[in-house]
This record gives structure tokens, C-alpha cells and sequence, in this order.
């Protein structure tokens, strides 16, 4: 359709430059993680005092959540709240400053976990300064958020923007509350927490870090993206309201999962698995939702790799939402908790559900906003797509066999009542699986090698057309 | 009222606000405005209908 329609000039480059680093902080995260699979396979590999598991493991998390993760949140909240808004970014220069605020987070956080300074909270290791920078660029991202909401010209908020809107609101609420912290230096501090209490805290913190930070935020990318990829309108936008408030209620109540048979009260331990598989139902109905937008278009799968990404991306999501409240069963966790299993579930959700919908959602977002039809080439998004694939399975199904192996031999007995196996004889046994993973977590780190070549081929592409622009054409009727 | 009596309030108050957000959401007179929030972002897109999606 060419018919000149006035649209306001859309701020793109906060988009495109946070797009770009997701990819680019994807590798390397993504490396790094291979890096240590290998170790658990070889464990002098690149060791030092500076590079040993223990030191690189935070810095992992850290790279695929924060960096790659919340670069890509970054970009598609931005671009998505201006596209459904139909207004530009509200505080641009705030939005450029949080760009810049995220991503000296980020090298901080590369500096400082090899050294060892770390909180020692999961995925909340950086230390006290950096936890004010990173509230403080949080908070601005909520006022360009909200602010660009605020100055919306549709009468309704598209439920993309809610599931965003949720997840920054929330992360700000954790991330305070989980870094209260008494420095006694520069480079160290004590939290206010202690025992119990300070479990119950972290893992409120953790838990909700996965449901908001990597599962609303993400759910906000699968309601924009998902339609538009496929050409149809979210197949039940009542169930997406449910979907919202049934999710974001029910998220809160189950970290306790985490603490199963520890020194955290029982009955909140009861609370945590009930809320958990309580949790089934909100999933499955998004994950539904998404699926179902295809109906009348599944022939679109056989020519759009992207579109691909996106519907694997749910079915990942549908699997992981699926175990996750079957492992905070009690009983399973007696089982699973401490095995490799938990890895295997958590790199279902991580690589199969997280990493794909951000790719297939950059994939329709990066040639927008460099103002050209579509990527370099098709081909090579489709060779992603199944190196993607490929390195999930091999991962999981990898972390599957090792868990539940190691869950076996761990609490098998013999007649006298001594342990069959010592901890050595499961790890021994655990090595062809941890083979598995290294060649799984290679080829998801190749497929994101060869994202970043098609990136640039396609900024190439855009370069030689001189379609780049700071902010999305007006359209000439205006003019 | 006790603390633990207040929580049993929460909880009754908790459910009463689900059933009243479902209700809401699938009740017949507001099934047209949700229909057209799903199509606006396909239908009423300024930039798709500018540049026929380039952009």
C-alpha cells in the first residue's frame, strides 16, 4: 500500500544500537557458557585463578540474562511501545542514556566477576555500586516507558505493553529489595538479610527474575511479534488479558520452590509448590494463544524461518512450563533438586523459549529499523534456526539422562543401608553427558556467530541504500 | 481480626478480583472492543500503511 498516511517520527536508534549489542553480547555470553561446559568436561581448560568455573559461571548468567536478554527487552519494549502507541520515545536522551548505563553495567560486570567480587546472591553477584547504576538505569527506562504510554494517541494500551509494563515495574521492585546491602568497602558489602530469611529473599527475588525479566517481558515480544510475523491478529485477546493478571498474581507466590526440604518453614514450602503448578495453567493459556495465532496460516512455517523461531520458541515454552511444576513437586524435586536435570530445565526455557523468541523478534525488528524490506538472507536465518534447534535438544536431552541419572545413583542404597555409589562414581557417569552438552551449547553459540554475519550483511545492505536514519521517516504527505 | 484473619480476607479479595477480570474480559459487549485492540496493531498501523511495511 503506498496511500501517504501521516505516522510520527519513531526514535530508532536507541532500538537499533540496543538490537545490535543483544546479538553481540548473545555471542559472547553464549561463549562463555561453552567455555565452561567444556570445563566440566576438561577442567584445566583456560583455568586460572581468573577464569576457573566458580569465577566464570556468574559471568555467564550474568552475559545471556542481563546482557543479551535485557538488550533485547531494551530494543523490542522500545520499539514495540512506539508502533503500538503510535507516539515516538518519550526522553530520548534518558533512552540514550540508558543504553549507554546498561551496557557499562554489563563491562563492569565482566570486569568484576573474573576478580571475584560478587554479592554471592545467584544472578544478583554484582556488587554495591553497580547495583545503584543499575537501579538508576532502571528507573529511567520505566519513566521512557511509561512516559511514551503516557503520550500514547490510541485509546488503548495493546497487551504487549502490559506484559512489558509488568516486567520493568517488577524487576525495579526485586532488584531494590534483593540488593539492600551494607558496603564495608568499595568492593564489598553484607546484606541486611540473614538465614532463612535472606534464603526466602533471594529466591523471591530469583524466581520472579525468571517469571518477569525472562518470562513477561518475553511474553510481551511473543504478543507483538507472533501477529505481525504471521500476518494475523493474537488468536484470543480476551484469554491475553486472563493470561496477564492470571500469570503476574500467581509468579509472586512460588520461589519457595527453590528451598524445598531446607530450613525454610514448611508450610511456605507448601505454598511454593502449590502456587507452582497452580502457575501450569496462566503458561499453557499464553502459550495457546501464541500457537494458535497460526491457525489458517501454518503454511507460512514452510518459507519463514522466522516465523519458525517464534512458534518453536512456544513450543519450548509450553514444555518448560510443563516441568517446571512438576519439579517443584516435592517428591520430584527429592529427585532432581542438585542433579543436572535443573540445568537441562532451565536451559529449555533459557535457550529454547527465551533465546529463540528474542532472535526470531530481532530478525523482523533489525531490517525495520534500518529501513529495508528484510534480512540479508532468508538462507541463513534458516541454517540459524536449526543449529538453533539442534544445540536445545542436545542440550537438554543431555542434562535429562545426567539428572535423573545422578538423582538415581545418589540416593540408591544398599541392603545395609550404605550408599551404592559415592559422588565420584555419578560424576563418572555424568561425563559422556557433559560431552553432549558442549557439542549442543557449540552449535546454538555457531547459529548466533551466523546471525551476527547476516547482521552485518543486511547493515551493509541498508548502508549501500542510505536507509539508515535516526528516527523513521515522516511520510511526505506532511511534507 | 487478627493478622491471619486479615490474610483470609485478602484471599477471598484476591479471587473475587480474578473472577470479576474474566468476567469482564469475556463479556459479550466488550468482545468487539477486544477484537479490534488484536487487529489495530496489523490494521491501523501508520508505518504499514505508509511505506507498505518497509519501515
Amino acid at each position: 500500500m503506498s496511500a501517504a498516511v501521516a505516522h510520527p517520527a519513531y526514535d530508532y536508534r536507541t532500538v537499533r544500537h540496543f538490537a545490535m549489542m543483544a546479538v553481540v553480547w548473545g555471542i559472547f555470553g553464549m561463549a562463555v557458557g561453552v567455555l565452561i561446559a567444556a570445563q566440566l568436561v576438561w577442567p584445566d581448560l583456560l583455568a586460572s585463578e581468573w577464569t576457573h568455573f566458580g569465577r566464570l559461571r556468574p559471568l555467564h548468567t550474568n552475559a545471556v540474562i542481563f546482557a543479551f536478554g535485557g538488550c533485547a527487552l531494551f530494543a523490542t519494549s522500545y520499539y514495540v511501545v512506539q508502533r503500538t502507541c503510535h507516539t515516538t520515545l518519550a526522553f530520548q536522551n534518558l533512552a540514550r542514556f540508558t543504553f549507554w548505563g546498561w551496557n557499562l553495567v554489563i563491562v563492569l560486570a565482566a570486569i568484576t566477576l573474573p576478580l571475584g567480587f560478587t554479592t554471592t546472591h545467584e544472578y544478583a553477584e554484582l556488587e554495591w555500586p553497580i547495583d545503584i547504576l543499575i537501579a538508576v538505569v532502571w528507573i529511567s527506562y520505566a519513566i521512557v516507558f511509561f512516559g511514551t504510554i503516557a503520550q500514547r494517541n490510541t485509546s488503548h494500551i495493546y497487551v504487549a505493553n502490559w506484559f512489558f509494563g509488568a516486567f520493568i515495574l517488577v524487576i525495579a521492585i526485586l532488584h531494590i529489595v534483593n540488593s539492600v546491602q551494607f558496603p564495608v568497602s568499595f568492593t564489598k558489602s553484607y546484606y541486611v538479610w540473614s538465614g532463612a530469611m535472606d534464603a526466602m529473599i533471594q529466591w523471591w527475588y530469583a524466581h520472579n527474575a525468571v517469571g518477569f525479566f525472562l518470562t513477561a517481558g518475553f511474553l510481551g515480544m511473543m504478543y507483538y511479534f507472533v501477529p505481525k510475523q504471521a500476518g494475523r491478529p493474537v488468536y484470543s485477546y480476551r484469554l491475553s488479558i486472563v493470561h496477564f493478571w492470571a500469570l503476574i498474581a500467581t509468579y509472586m507466590w512460588a520461589g519457595a520452590h527453590h528451598l524445598h526440604y531446607s530450613a525454610l518453614p514448611d508450610w511456605a514450602q507448601s505454598v511454593g509448590m502449590v502456587m507452582s503448578i497452580v502457575l501450569l495453567a496462566p503458561s499453557w493459556g499464553g502459550m495457546i494463544n501464541g500457537v494458535m495465532t497460526l491457525s489458517g496460516a501454518w503454511h507460512k512455517l514452510r518459507t519463514d524461518p522466522i516465523l519458525r523461531f517464534l512458534v518453536v520458541s512456544l513450543s519450548f515454552y509450553g514444555m518448560s512450563t510443563f516441568e517446571g511444576p512438576m519439579m517443584s513437586i516435592k517428591t520430584v524435586n527429592a529427585l532432581s533438586h542438585n542433579t543436572d536435570w535443573t540445568i537441562g530445565h532451565v536451559h529449555s526455557g533459557a535457550l529454547g523459549w527465551v533465546a529463540m523468541v528474542a532472535i526470531g523478534s530481532l530478525y523482523h525488528l533489525i531490517p525495520k529499523v534500518l529501513g529495508i524490506a528484510q534480512m540479508h538472507s532468508t538462507r541463513l536465518i534458516n541454517l540459524h534456526f536449526w543449529l538453533a534447534t539442534i544445540g536445545t535438544v542436545l542440550y537438554i536431552a543431555a542434562m535429562w539422562v545426567n539428572g535423573i541419572m545422578q538423582g538415581l545413583m545418589w540416593r540408591a542404597v544398599n541392603s545395609d543401608g550404605t550408599l551404592t555409589y559415592s559422588f565420584v562414581d555419578s560424576l563418572e557417569a555424568s561425563y559422556p553427558g557433559y560431552i553432549v552438552r558442549v557439542i549442543g551449547g557449540a552449535f546454538f553459540l555457531l547459529g548466533m556467530c551466523i546471525m551476527l554475519y547476516n547482521v552485518y550483511l543486511t547493515t551493509n545492505d541498508a548502508k549501500q541504500q542510505d536507509t539508515i536514519r535516526d528516527t523513521s521517516e515522516p511520510e511526505p504527505a506532511l511534507a | 481480626m487478627t493478622y491471619y484473619d486479615w490474610l483470609g480476607v485478602l484471599s477471598v479479595v484476591m479471587l473475587t478480583m480474578f473472577i470479576a477480570i474474566g468476567w469482564w474480559a469475556y463479556s459479550p459487549k466488550n468482545k468487539t472492543r477486544f477484537d479490534d485492540a488484536a487487529n489495530s496493531i496489523l490494521e491501523n498501523d501508520p508505518v504499514d500503511k505508509a511505506h507498505g511495511d518497509k519501515h
